[in-house]
């Protein structure tokens, strides 16, 4: 292959590619089988990480940037000048293997422009997929795109290859996609989805009567939204995530603050910043959701639309709640441990595990690695020192915010100042 | 009794049998040092200890009654921290564990075993990030080769990782720190020792010892590295704290153009 056209294509469309966040390369079981090349059984491994603190998993390229569809938010949209360029199916094929076995990446994350049509598109993804499973053994992680509008039949052979497929809905509201991406349609993404949910559901059914099944989507699926384009608030996106983890069984949703990439007025103005602090607040009511038990209306609601941007989601819940708390660490159950601010999951499995030999006092806790700053208002121990005085909500964000430095301070003081 | 100095050869079954030897004699006040970082005692007395296989058998296989699987790799791991003082932590570590009849294991508000599951777990994070940051570079006898030098001596943790997932290709990973390295020969992993020529630098691809092909997929990689960075969302706490400043040296990524 010449390498100057190779260097040329990978820099335009890794550039193009890298505004998915989507970089998991775990939840596969795909073991090496006949002493092939790779293995996507263990945890995902971050290979490197970029200056903007992101993981480097996959080599996330796109098949082309070439693109039928003018979607206002996207930099490969038609209208956009940017230089094009597309890859050959055997071109991504070699790069995937040779930076593969100088230990680079976990696997490949495909993605694409839409050229010509749906099915044409998702054809040259799923080829490039079979490609790497039958002809190089190759047994490391494979991340397709479901094009939206593909068939139902190409989705179904993308499965048996991929490890995970994704569709991007990108737009929380179906109102917001309208105004930006009027030539797409919320069920175009939803088909796709559909079909490979159902697909996975009986594969795995299968699996339980015939062992030698083959694997299908193994880590399963997951979508993107784009925060901060079309003016949604947190309620509407995390009920809007919520409705995709219930109704498709999505393995992850990912939130993406909106780098601004255009001059469109429908959109926040290049040089306008990244809403990278909500990103985070929404990414951690996602963990809420997901690990902490916590149900979206209890964070989120018609009264609470947007999420706090100077504490985090769990302590304001518990500042809304303090009826609940506060909670002895001893004796309360795993439910009401892991809803004390400044408890993580690993800390509470800790603790349960530990009463069991004594009681616990406040040196025990914090050699455990409880942050204390929040969680003292919220817990007694084995101890009578604890917080004695009737505060009020306000009071105990007061003094845990004098006692804390947040890593977004500079963000947070910018947006003080415009109030203030 | 007199204070006991006993020092082993400074592997695993050595310690063990180092252990047996403490509780074969009901020692009191004893320490475990390896020979290489041994300091002699005001007080005590030195013993050497011959290490024995099965001794140090019957030892592991009492801890796998007292601890869980966690427990006993927590051990292992923590030992593989190299740390001065670690041989007396675990003592404590095994003493505690022996006296009591139910797993102590996940006892975390003991101090030593708190202590071990912290280690443990700088060492497990220490073979992650190996698996992650480890380059291969293809050699011109087709070999992919790359070292290493790790805080702790997590060779022998990452050996199965590799060869599971490496199956088809001849690698070498070395360990420039503790002069030593694994090879896998398409066959089975092998503990080995080379000879590199005096002031090489392992951080240079020398056109005399690597492939042609080799310099073109690190230039793509580079290139790769940058292109999918997003220059409005630039953070380097952040990435500083994801890929310390000690492992930039064996990154490719990292080496200036």
């Amino acid at each position: 292959m010449s390498f100057n056209r190779i260097q040329e294509k990978l820099k335009i469309l890794a550039d193009a590619a890298k505004y998915d966040v989507s970089c998991s390369s775990s939840g596969s079981k795909r073991a090496n089988t006949n002493k092939g090349l790779g293995d996507a059984t263990g945890m995902g491994i971050c290979h490197s990480y970029t200056e903007d603190g992101r993981c480097v998993s996959l080599l996330k390229i796109l098949l082309t940037n070439h693109c039928i569809f003018d979607c206002a938010y996207c930099v490969t949209r038609k209208s956009n000048d940017v230089k094009r360029a597309a890859f050959k199916v055997q071109e991504v094929v070699d790069l995937t293997i040779n930076f593969y076995r100088r230990n680079y990446i976990e696997g490949l994350f495909l993605s694409s422009g839409i050229f010509k049509s749906a099915d044409y598109t998702m054809e040259r993804l799923v080829a490039v997929a079979k490609k790497l499973r039958q002809e190089e053994n190759f047994n490391g992680y494979i991340h397709l795109k479901s094009i939206p509008g593909a068939s139902d039949e190409l989705m179904r052979e993308a499965g048996l290859y991929a490890d995970r497929l994704s569709v991007n809905i990108e737009i929380p509201t179906e109102a917001g996609l309208k105004k930006l991406a009027p030539d797409k349609k919320r069920e175009d993404f939803i088909k796709p989805m559909v079909k490979v949910k159902n697909e996975i559901i009986q594969y795995k059914a299968e699996k339980k009567l015939i062992k030698h099944t083959p694997k299908f989507a193994p880590a399963g699926q997951s979508t993107q939204m784009i925060i901060g384009a079309s003016g949604e608030n947190d309620f509407q996106i995390m009920q809007t995530s919520n409705y995709f983890y219930k109704s498709y069984n999505l393995k992850r949703v990912y939130y993406s603050g909106y780098v601004p990439i255009s001059y469109d007025n429908r959109l926040p103005q290049i040089g306008s910043a990244v809403p990278m602090l909500r990103e985070n607040r929404l990414y951690q009511t996602d963990w809420l959701m997901r690990f902490y038990g916590f149900d979206v209306s209890e964070i989120l609601n018609e009264q609470h639309q947007n999420l706090d941007l100077d504490v985090d989601p769990k302590l304001s819940w518990a500042l809304r709640n303090l009826h609940e708390f506060p909670v002895d660490v001893n004796t309360a159950d795993q439910r009401m441990l892991a809803r004390i601010p400044g408890l993580g999951m690993k800390s509470v499995y800790k603790i349960i595990n530990a009463r069991r030999f004594r009681r616990l006092n406040w040196e025990h806790l914090k050699k455990i690695g409880v942050a204390l700053n929040r969680a003292q208002y919220f817990m007694v121990c084995e101890s009578n020192q604890f917080e004695k005085r009737d505060l009020t909500p306000e009071k105990i964000k007061g003094f845990i915010l004098q006692n804390s430095t947040s890593k977004y301070q500079k963000t947070l003081s910018n947006q003080l100042n415009l109030f203030g | 009794m007199t204070a006991k100095n006993l020092i082993y050869d400074g592997t695993f079954d050595g310690f063990l049998s180092a252990v047996f030897y403490v509780f074969e004699h009901k020692l009191k006040t004893v320490r475990i040092q390896n020979e290489f970082t041994a300091q002699q005692g005001l007080f005590s007395e030195n013993e050497i200890i011959i290490t024995d296989e099965v001794k140090a058998n019957r030892v592991w296989n009492g801890i796998k009654t007292k601890l869980a699987s966690q427990g006993c790799y927590q051990l292992y791991y923590a030992f593989l921290s190299e740390q001065i003082g670690v041989e007396d932590l675990l003592l404590g570590y095994l003493q505690y564990a022996f006296s009591k009849t139910k797993n102590m294991g996940k006892d975390y508000s003991h101090p030593s075993i708190l202590k071990i599951a912290q280690i443990a777990k700088s060492v497990g994070r220490e073979k992650h990030r190996m698996e992650a940051f480890v380059r291969f570079r293809l050699t011109k006898d087709t070999i992919y080769f790359a070292s290493i030098a790790p805080d702790f001596n997590v060779l022998p943790l990452i050996d199965k990782h590799f060869k599971r997932r490496y199956a088809d290709q001849k690698w070498v990973i070395y360990d420039l720190k503790r002069k030593y390295g694994l090879f896998y020969n398409l066959e089975k992993v092998e503990v080995m020792q080379m000879d590199f020529p005096e002031h090489f630098d392992f951080t240079k691809t020398d056109a005399a010892f690597f492939s042609a092909q080799e310099f073109e997929f690190q230039k793509l990689w580079q290139d790769y590295f940058k292109s999918t960075n997003i220059e409005s969302r630039k953070n380097m706490k952040l990435h500083i704290r994801h890929v310390p400043k000690r492992y930039w040296k064996y990154l490719s990524e990292k080496q200036p153009n």
